[in-house]
């Protein structure tokens, strides 16, 4: 069985991380599996967890009333679903379903949270491979916005 | 002395075809199976090349040819009804006749790709161009390296050419992997742009060719994400859009810079034309 720490140190989001750190992660990290279509997260619940997906893909739903859920986004392997919890309110701006069956790695983000106010180098560390994704999604979310494959005016 | 003629009346010769098929792949997107109406018509053509194709009483369209090189008794084309001309030429029905001239303007580069990976990354309409370079490497699978295809559409219904995106994923050395802007519950594939793709793509960037094809802005995204993946701008190849009317590089209509689109191009390679990529209004 492979140790949480191996899985941590190697998962792309925490690639370089320094070793001392990888252990504090650990500390607040644990197996977590869903099966095909049961939702992971849910809107408005309150964000204190993140995930290091490793196997199967995750939709990112967005509720419109009395329209369906559409999907706006998929997470696969090597993603990270989840930043909720690293700003207030600490609560689910989305819904997260299994699209297939999922393994990840949950993360305490209460537990993270705590640990990062405590030594800010983690917090910095962590802060900017979030940073990161956040920018990377931004920009895709942009070039979604323009709706390039629409007919021109 | 012997005087020799440039060929300057071929490409303005328009032949007549009739439609043999018409297979709605979208709710706006149909591909037409063409065949000369007389003769033995000469149908070789490049992947990348593009027609143009006289809906008679309307006007001529520049379509680029989707089909398989190698059925050499045809032309394929698959249009995206958005104007008038376009909207006539899918209405027409099997049997009726259309004036094809070409095939005109540059392929993708087949040679320089050869021995290589063939990325491409297509979105929307623009996988039809990219087609024929499917079919080819498929069919002369020894002479390139492994194919991998990045496929972006706006949903789910507007994918094209879904049963053959599935039977060329099963092929060997081959990674297809499709997204879409939005998708419904039903849809269990990737939602994203397309450049969200190239996290999964397996890529030697050292020892391979991309060639990108559809909307400008997308290209210019992709552009980027290829070369942070360590592509060299010499082995990225663009097919480029503007307004045409002659095809052939005289009336000026497709412009581009120091080039014409229909004569110069479709086809051209990124870092001859990356500075005019980043000009506004050109």
């Amino acid at each position: 069985m492979e140790s949480l720490e191996r899985i941590i140190a190697e998962h792309p989001f925490f690639e370089g991380l320094d070793s001392e750190f990888v252990q504090l992660m650990v500390s607040c990290a644990s197996n977590v599996r869903f099966k095909a279509d049961t939702y992971i997260l849910k809107e408005g619940d309150p964000a204190n967890t993140f995930y290091l997906i490793r196997e199967g893909k995750v939709a990112v739903e967005l509720f419109a009333p009395q329209r369906r859920p559409i999907i706006v986004a998929t997470l696969g392997v090597g993603e990270l679903l989840g930043w909720s919890w690293l700003l207030p309110p600490f609560q689910w701006r989305f819904h997260a379903r299994a699209i297939d069956g999922v393994r990840a790695i949950a993360l305490d983000g209460k537990c993270l949270r705590t640990k990062c106010e405590e030594n800010h180098d983690l917090g910095y560390a962590v802060l900017k491979r979030f940073a990161q994704i956040m920018e990377r999604r931004l920009e895709a979310t942009r070039l979604q916005l323009l709706d390039v494959y629409s007919v021109s005016p | 002395m012997t005087l020799t003629l440039q060929p300057l009346v071929d490409p303005m010769l328009t032949h007549q075809y009739v439609l043999r098929e018409i297979v709605k792949e979208t709710p706006d997107t149909f591909t037409l199976t063409t065949e000369p109406d007389i003769g033995d018509h000469n149908n070789s053509f490049t992947p990348g090349q593009f027609s143009m194709l006289w809906v008679f009483g309307v006007g001529e369209l520049p379509i680029s040819i989707s089909g398989d090189p190698a059925k050499r008794h045809q032309l394929v084309y698959t249009v995206r009804s958005v104007g008038q001309g376009t909207h006539a030429l899918v209405s027409q029905s099997v049997g009726n006749s259309v004036g094809v001239r070409g095939p005109l303007g540059t392929g993708w580069p087949l040679e320089a790709a050869g021995g290589k990976d063939v990325i491409l990354v297509a979105g929307g309409i623009g996988l039809a161009p990219l087609r024929p370079l499917v079919y080819h490497v498929l069919s002369n699978r020894k002479d390139y390296g492994r194919l991998v295809l990045l496929y972006g559409a706006r949903s789910p219904r507007e994918l094209l050419y879904r049963k053959e995106l599935a039977t060329w994923a099963r092929n060997h050395e081959t990674q297809v992997l499709v997204t879409v802007d939005y998708g419904g519950l039903s849809w269990r594939g990737h939602v994203g742009v397309v450049t969200t793709l190239f996290k999964y793509a397996r890529l030697q960037p050292a020892h391979s060719v991309a060639m990108v094809c559809g909307p400008e802005i997308m290209m210019r995204f992709v552009t980027r994400e290829l070369e942070t993946h360590g592509l060299r701008r010499e082995d990225i190849y663009l097919s480029m859009e503007r307004n045409m009317k002659c095809a052939v590089g005289f009336c000026g209509h497709c412009q581009y810079g120091p080039y014409f689109i229909c004569k110069d191009g479709p086809v051209f390679r990124y870092d001859q034309i990356r500075p005019l990529l980043e000009k506004y209004e050109l």
